[in-house]
């Protein structure tokens, strides 16, 4: 088999192959390891490999699957966002404050996909402290996108999304407070789940805003997906916020079936701010889902405009709040010959953090300051219940929501790195799916001048089964989700 | 609202962060238009709303009171950029 196949293979048929012995763990990582040594100069998408330690994990799991005791994901190789926390490897979230950081123990999403037989090829690269949209602002330098490499990879899980895009490993994780899984799945051409907040266990994720952080899947398919969600999922003891609710094998919960189903499309999902090529490609998507037997609702979510100025202000004030751990005391980052504790202080952050996430701690202490705290804090708040109300209206009458997952195409490198606000917009149909805490996923819908779209799918609350049944479907009857960029193997 | 470079020092010490004074006009004119945009929350009205910190209005889960402390203190202070005899080092704070 063609290494190109191996690099291409949803993880079905992969663990197919590794059942049959046709191929073993061994061989499939020293692939991926090959295809991260020979391309990754071109994309800077992983920044730090396990080499050895995957190959010994991978050879363990051969011994595994020759006993006949494999499960869905025994064998498969996989690369981590560099914001999980990994035992022993180094962790840096994309920043200089935490360049040498080397955590004491695995992140839960770590420990679990290890225990459901994975095996971690090394970390991949992020905007900084998962800040921003373009993975520009990550301290080892922008990542490429594969699909044009004077393009951004989306962010902040943009290492992730090129290194899955460009076939490094058939599986990456990703997280996303704002948009940082579905729009770089979007900008790569990748499929890309935020579940529903509290799904996965935060526990070892390096902390942005508590109350919109979620870790999900990004893989070549809904089904790949579902496989890998549910490995993540699950209460857990170590993060009061993870939900008691049971996990479905979300896999095995895939029939296709979409008859009957009511897909609300959401008037203000299709403003002034979408390109109207994009809103070609999700009609395109949304007459398949039509075809297939789904029902076309129009609805209104009112307060969509206010998600960026909503999210702009809660984000930064919990990220205010989470980064003050960085002291140069504990651990991270510490400035040569401080003269004192304050200096210690000021120093080692205004070293150890980048623009952007300086930017945002002072966007978030000023909000959360003294006299201001009412006006902004209280107030997004306030919003965002309201934002969150728009969706629970909306899901009294349908099933699931759909529309654009990003405003555009990947953009050029540089172009927006000036002006944060233009930056910002490039979320706008994502976040507030993160405030309202509910599952999204983005899956491909074709290309504009051979750069991918992507429709995002946005559900009930735990409610993940039915959206990743839906870009199941759409998967069955279309192919987007199999196009690869003309990059490295998948060359032509 | 826009702000005055001496707001944003203000600020910026309260977040223990060092900004030079070549930066500081970009960095405050940066700053403006982010609050700028977050501004356009005053033109809602939230009379009555209940703010919302978690999406499922979910309250604190509580455990047994048990310990539960694990061992991994020795692994936890090899991250510490300067330490001695189990403790984190600081400069002088006491005269």
């Amino acid at each position: 088999m063609a290494d190109s196949d191996v690099l291409n293979a949803s993880v079905s048929d992969l663990q197919r192959m590794l059942s049959a012995r046709a191929i073993s763990s061994e061989e499939l990582v020293k692939t991926c390891l090959g295809q991260i040594e020979a391309e990754n100069d071109a994309l800077n998408a992983v920044i730090t490999l396990c080499g050895d330690q995957a190959l010994s994990d991978a050879r363990e799991a051969d011994q595994v699957l020759s006993r006949g005791d494999g499960k869905p994901l025994t064998g498969i190789p996989l690369l981590h966002k560099d914001i999980f926390c990994t035992k022993g490897v180094r962790t840096t979230c994309g920043s200089h404050m935490l360049e040498t950081f080397e955590p004491a123990y695995d992140a839960t999403v770590v420990a679990r996909l290890k225990a459901a037989g994975t095996v971690t090829l090394g970390k991949c690269n992020m905007d900084e402290f998962a800040m921003g949209s373009s993975n520009e602002t990550s301290f080892f330098g922008a990542v490429k996108n594969p699909w044009d490499l004077d393009c951004v990879p989306g962010g902040s899980s943009g290492g992730s999304a090129a290194a899955l895009a460009a076939g490094f490993a058939p599986l990456v994780t990703g997280t996303d407070t704002g948009g940082s899984i579905r729009q770089p799945a979007s900008l790569c051409g990748i499929t890309g789940l935020k579940p529903t907040y509290g799904r996965v266990s935060r526990l070892g994720i390096i902390a942005f805003a508590s109350s919109l952080d979620q870790a999900g899947p990004m893989a070549r398919s809904a089904e790949d997906c579902a496989h890998m969600l549910t490995a993540m999922s699950g209460i857990d003891a170590g993060d009061s916020t993870s939900a008691d609710r049971a996990v479905p094998d979300f896999a095995a919960a895939l029939n296709g079936k979409i008859e009957g189903l009511r897909i609300g499309i959401p008037r203000e999902y299709f403003n002034d701010a979408l390109n109207p090529k994009v809103r070609e490609r999700i009609m395109a998507a949304l007459s398949q889902l039509e075809k297939a037997g789904a029902q076309l609702i129009d609805i209104d979510l009112p307060h969509t405009h206010y998600a960026i100025a909503t999210y702009y202000v809660i984000a930064p004030a919990e990220a205010s709040a989470n980064l003050a751990r960085y002291d140069g005391v504990r651990f991270g980052h510490r400035c040569d010959d401080p003269i004192d504790l304050e200096d210690l202080y000021l120093r080692s952050r205004s070293e150890g953090f980048g623009e952007e996430v300086q930017r945002r701690i002072l966007v978030g202490t000023y909000a959360l300051s003294s006299g201001f705290y009412d006006a902004y804090f209280n107030k997004a708040q306030q919003v965002r219940r309201i934002i969150a109300d728009d969706f629970h209206r909306a899901f009294e009458t349908v099933d699931v929501i759909a529309g654009p997952s990003a405003p555009n195409v990947a953009f050029q490198c540089g172009t927006k790195q000036q002006d944060p606000v233009a930056m910002y917009m490039e979320d706008i149909y994502t976040l507030a799916v993160n405030l309202a805490g509910l599952p999204g996923l983005s899956t491909p819908a074709g290309l504009i001048n051979g750069m991918p779209v992507g429709l995002q799918l946005i559900g009930k609350a735990f409610d993940e089964a039915t959206i990743l049944n839906t870009a199941h479907r759409l998967q069955q009857d279309t192919d987007w989700h199999t196009y690869r960029p003309n990059f490295g193997t998948f060359q032509s | 609202m826009s702000v005055t470079p001496e707001d944003i020092e203000k600020v910026a010490l309260l977040a223990r962060l060092s900004i030079s004074e070549s930066e500081l006009p970009e960095v405050t004119e940066r700053f403006s238009k982010v609050l700028d945009l977050v501004d356009e929350l005053n033109t809602i009205n939230t009379d009555g709303v209940v703010p919302m910190s978690n999406p499922h209005d979910m309250t604190q889960r509580l455990r047994a009171d048990t310990v539960t402390s694990h061992t991994a203190r020795e692994a936890l202070m090899a991250s510490a950029p300067a330490q001695a005899s189990g403790y984190f080092l600081v400069p002088k704070v006491i005269d």
